[in-house]
């Protein structure tokens, strides 16, 4: 096994096959439409997409967004190996078509062409316990960032107070105003408490979470559920054309909060929800 | 499903309406950020030509070019049109542009420009990146690319039944608006505000 090339091939399947639990709910979506509505055709492009994309190997999306690899590794590894191989890995996954030339400098506007710039990609590293070696990657599409949202409980506004109640309201907030400019149907990340940065640190560590799986903690499964069905209730749509599916799920998590702060950090994904994971153990690579 | 042309004259744009699905064929330019950023700042000509009676497509592509040098079109779905809004009106009235596609929809300058100038809104599916590329037949040239970079050059491109829906139209109609409107309420009714 030689690791640049697993990485690659990760980089490579995270943007060209949408995961299985990922399709199966876009068709249910689909099936869910009414015949000859907007939306109905717009699942259907979705999903014949899909398929292509899987078919020739080329990205589901052309923005195949910012690069966002979660390692985690046995003592003794070095980090410095692992940033090597990812960076070679996004450079040649970036000339065979994979990745689109997504780091540009906000100084001068220079894309660096190849993926690679001052945290670029962004890499988090985790050292564990166990002998094998967890390398979890995430393309995160910029329009779908960009409706990302984090809130400071109370918002009088809203009448969102310091509780799970106000928690579900500015969910709601948030998804309302994101309209279709995420590309909905998209699937909430939120994560509640802590500080401005690890509030959002958390929110988008739950897009690695499978659809359906809920919290273990009931008062948050519940709160999932509820959500889940009340943003389906807005009728916003795919691509905000109208329909019955607004959002795909939603994933809720918490941290301990310092007793002044209530934050709650929100991420968007759009359908195009591409995250993979590949495992190394005795040598051997599995993906997933 | 109507077909449409480029060239397309102003008669012709005013007659879509909101909800029209359409296929579009001919040659158009994709533009994004630092190009309306140009085309207002400074109005090159080197564009006009190209996007006289043509249309604009907000699309940074993934694209291949062959051993021979020859550019084509890998992934080239739509990117979020609502960041050209201090620009796109100017843009549609300066160059006699007929339609911008994009996804997301635009705001009210939009709307007004489309109405003065006679031009629509197409929006295309977000995210169906491998399925547009296949409709795009040909690249005919790129400008500003050394400059601006993949994402941001301007790419003009010959599409062939290129599947759109016309979600603003020249009249003032705005699908956008109206979900927005409609979904605004039912927020309201759940968090009882």
């Amino acid at each position: 096994m030689e690791l640049k090339s697993a990485i690659l091939e990760l980089i490579r399947q995270a943007a060209t096959d949408l995961s299985p639990d990922v399709e199966k709910v876009l068709s249910q979506a689909y099936e869910r439409e009414d015949k000859g509505a907007p939306a109905k055709s717009v699942f259907d492009t979705i999903l014949e997409n899909v398929r292509q994309a899987r078919e020739n190997s080329t990205p589901i999306c052309q923005d195949t967004g910012s690069l966002i690899f979660y390692i985690d590794f046995p003592e003794g590894h070095s980090e410095k190996s692992y940033r090597e191989a990812v960076n070679w890995a996004a450079v040649e996954a970036t000339n065979l078509q994979y990745l689109r030339p997504n780091a540009v400098d906000p100084v001068n506007g220079k894309n660096s062409g190849n993926n690679i710039g001052i945290n670029a990609p962004f890499l988090q590293f985790h050292q564990w316990d166990k002998d094998e070696v967890r390398i979890r990657l995430m393309l995160k599409g910029g329009g779908s960032e960009n409706v990302g949202a984090q809130y400071k409980l109370p918002q009088a506004p809203l009448k969102a107070g310091r509780d799970l109640k106000g928690v579900r309201k500015v969910i709601i907030d948030a998804v309302l105003k994101a309209q279709g400019l995420g590309c909905a149907p998209g699937v909430i990340g939120v994560g509640i408490g802590g500080d401005r940065v690890t509030s959002y640190i958390l929110s988008k560590k739950q897009f690695f979470k499978k659809i359906g799986q809920r919290n273990p903690r009931k008062e948050l499964a519940d709160l999932e559920v509820e959500l889940y069905k009340d943003l389906n209730k807005l009728g916003i749509g795919p691509m905000g054309f109208g329909g019955k599916t607004t959002v795909l799920d939603v994933f809720v998590e918490t941290q301990h909060r310092h007793p002044a702060c209530y934050f709650v950090a929100i991420s968007y994904t759009c359908w195009a929800f591409r995250r993979k994971s590949m495992t190394i153990r005795n040598g051997e690579v599995s993906y997933d | 499903m109507i077909k449409l042309t480029i060239p397309i004259s102003d008669e012709e744009i005013r007659k879509l309406k909101v909800g029209d699905e359409v296929l579009l064929s001919g040659v158009i330019v994709t533009a994004r950020d630092q190009a309306h950023k140009l085309m207002v700042e400074e109005k090159p000509d080197f564009i006009r030509d190209d996007l006289k009676e043509s249309v604009i497509y907000h699309c940074g592509p993934v694209v291949k070019k062959s051993p021979e040098g020859v550019w084509s079109f890998v992934s080239a779905g739509p990117t979020t049109s609502i960041r050209e809004e201090p620009y796109q009106s100017d843009v549609i009235c300066e160059y006699t542009v007929r339609g911008v596609i994009g996804k997301g929809g635009m705001g009210d300058k939009t709307a007004e420009g489309l109405k003065k100038c006679g031009a629509v809104y197409f929006h295309a599916v977000g995210g169906a990146g491998t399925l547009i590329a296949n409709a795009v037949k040909m690249v005919k040239t790129v400008y500003k690319l050394e400059e601006f970079g993949t994402p941001e050059a301007f790419w003009v491109i010959e599409v062939e039944d290129l599947p759109l829906v016309v979600t603003m139209d020249s009249h003032g109609g705005s699908l956008h608006k109206e979900i927005l409107e409609k979904s605004t309420q039912i927020a309201n009714d759940i968090l009882k505000i």
